[in-house]
């Protein structure tokens, strides 16, 4: 036993061995991805950056209920309300930490019109900590523009909730 | 007529341009080779490596070189700022300085020395007083401890690498590195001396602290090990200094054992192909194995090391030298008898 270890760290076989193993993975398929210039699948239920969503008419579907505020386990939402002319109660400031958020995602499981969600946008690094202190503006503009994909999730896992 | 100090620029000028000559084409060479050191690292592990910054990521590089010039260089105080900021050019200038005798084809070399593997060898053992002063004028422990690792373990296979020269040199019968290649027309020298070859090759990365060998910088361990405190500019010449180490023990396997510039068999289409794309070819051969091994061999234990160098090398060494100074005297062979 003793000459056959001997034999076998003196001929380097376990090098040799290591060597073929590296050479074959040398030439198979990269593991990795092109990460800026191709990009990973989502799942319909990705909680990325957050987005406050409209009806079709155009009109903002938060009643400013506050249920989100409430259920904010780091609580990074705040929200201030008013009654409209029409008599409708809606939101005068709808403010998300987004430094304080921890993207659990229970603003948008709580809230009762679908107006608050998680987009699927994980791209919104900035070069200063104020600009993620997002206001109702920043949120209804992340909603137009990411309403098509949005939408498109929410159907897709529907089914589920 | 040509006046005195007419004279005297010509042979700085002509000095100068044989020192450009040498360094231009080593500084490409040394990018190339970062380069290729982090795309075959990240192939074995099925990564991509470098690929944004230019075709193929091929400027990676020079982009980190370039954010090295610009980064401060930070002197700690506790430091002995001379000799702090003197390790790293004594590390560079040496291991350029090995670099004028390596004859790249037949004739095509800086200084045709006939001590040529005497001189690159006295070079790199100094090459160790660098990495020693880094250490110690950092006034720090990791790099103080790298130091002494380094130290210890560029003399332990200095050693080793010595006697595997000594067989090469029996069989030669010079040590001028051109008629080192010239002897092996018949046949290269690592297969008649192929257990030498392995051992050259496995202590040229002990030397050149190359993985598994690398604990002078173990990060585990060590953090950085003696380049610990350096930042910036400084930081460059070590590295740089590193791997032009790195490419000369590559040129001296490919010289001492790979036959140098010779092509691999004296044909036609072979031998019209001119000697320094050979050569070239040999050495990029073996940085390959340099870098594969990196990929595949975890670090060795320092007291594994030290036993590998002093139990194993030494005394299999040693033999190799007595045994081939015994073939070669019997037999008849030796060169010059």
């Amino acid at each position: 036993m003793k000459i056959i270890n001997f034999l076998k760290s003196f001929l380097l076989l376990d090098f040799l061995k290591a060597f073929y193993l590296a050479q074959k993975y040398f030439f198979r398929k990269k593991a990795t991805i092109n990460y800026p210039f191709e990009k990973g699948k989502l799942s319909p239920r990705f909680r990325g950056e957050h987005a406050l969503r409209r009806y079709p008419s155009g009109e903002e579907r938060c009643i400013g209920c506050k249920l989100c505020e409430a259920v904010c386990p780091a609580q990074a939402i705040t929200i201030e309300t008013q009654p409209r002319d029409d008599g409708t109660r809606r939101t005068l400031r709808y403010d998300i930490d987004m430094v304080k958020c921890i993207y659990c995602g229970l603003c948008e499981e709580s809230c009762p019109v679908d107006a608050i969600v998680q987009g699927p946008n994980f791209e919104f690094t900035t070069e200063t900590r104020k600009e993620l202190y997002y206001t109702k503006e920043k949120l209804l503009e992340n909603g137009d523009r990411w309403e098509t994909v949005i939408a498109e999730n929410l159907e897709a896992d529907a089914k589920y909730r | 007529m040509i006046s005195l100090a007419q004279t005297y620029i010509i042979e700085v000028m002509t000095i100068i341009l044989y020192c450009l000559l040498i360094f231009v084409p080593l500084l490409l060479g040394v990018v190339m080779a970062l380069y290729a050191d982090r795309k075959i690292w990240a192939a074995v592990q099925k990564r991509r490596g470098p690929n944004v910054v230019g075709p193929y990521g091929l400027f990676q590089v020079p982009a980190d070189g370039l954010k090295f010039i610009f980064k401060e260089i930070i002197l700690p105080d506790g430091s002995d700022k001379t000799v702090f900021l003197i390790a790293p050019i004594i590390t560079l200038a040496l291991s350029i300085t090995a670099w004028a005798v390596v004859p790249v084809q037949a004739g095509v070399v800086l200084a045709n020395i006939n001590v040529g593997i005497l001189y690159i060898f006295a070079i790199s053992s100094l090459g160790v007083y660098g990495i020693l002063m880094a250490g110690w004028s950092s006034n720090s422990k990791y790099p103080f401890f790298g130091a002494l690792r380094s130290a210890a373990q560029m003399v332990s296979y200095e050693v080793s690498i010595g006697f595997v020269i000594i067989t090469v040199l029996l069989c030669v019968g010079s040590l001028n590195l051109t008629e080192i290649v010239m002897a092996q027309k018949t046949m290269w020298f690592f297969i008649p001396l192929f257990p030498m070859f392995i051992v050259f090759f496995i202590s040229a990365l002990a030397e050149t602290n190359r993985p598994p060998f690398d604990l002078p910088e173990a990060e585990s361990e060590l953090v950085a090990g003696y380049q610990t405190e350096y930042s910036g500019m400084p930081f460059v010449l070590f590295l740089f200094g590193e791997y032009i180490n790195i490419l000369l023990m590559c040129a001296m396997t490919t010289i001492l054992f790979l036959g140098g510039w010779l092509p691999p068999i004296d044909i036609y289409p072979l031998n019209a192909v001119p000697g320094f794309v050979w050569f070239l070819l040999k050495v990029i051969f073996v940085f390959y194995l340099f870098a594969m091994v990196k990929a595949f061999v975890p670090r060795y234990r320092y007291d594994q090391l030290m036993r590998l160098g002093w139990k194993v090398f030494l005394p299999l060494s040693l033999f190799a030298v007595v045994a081939t100074s015994s073939i070669l005297f019997f037999f008849n062979l030796a060169p010059g008898m």
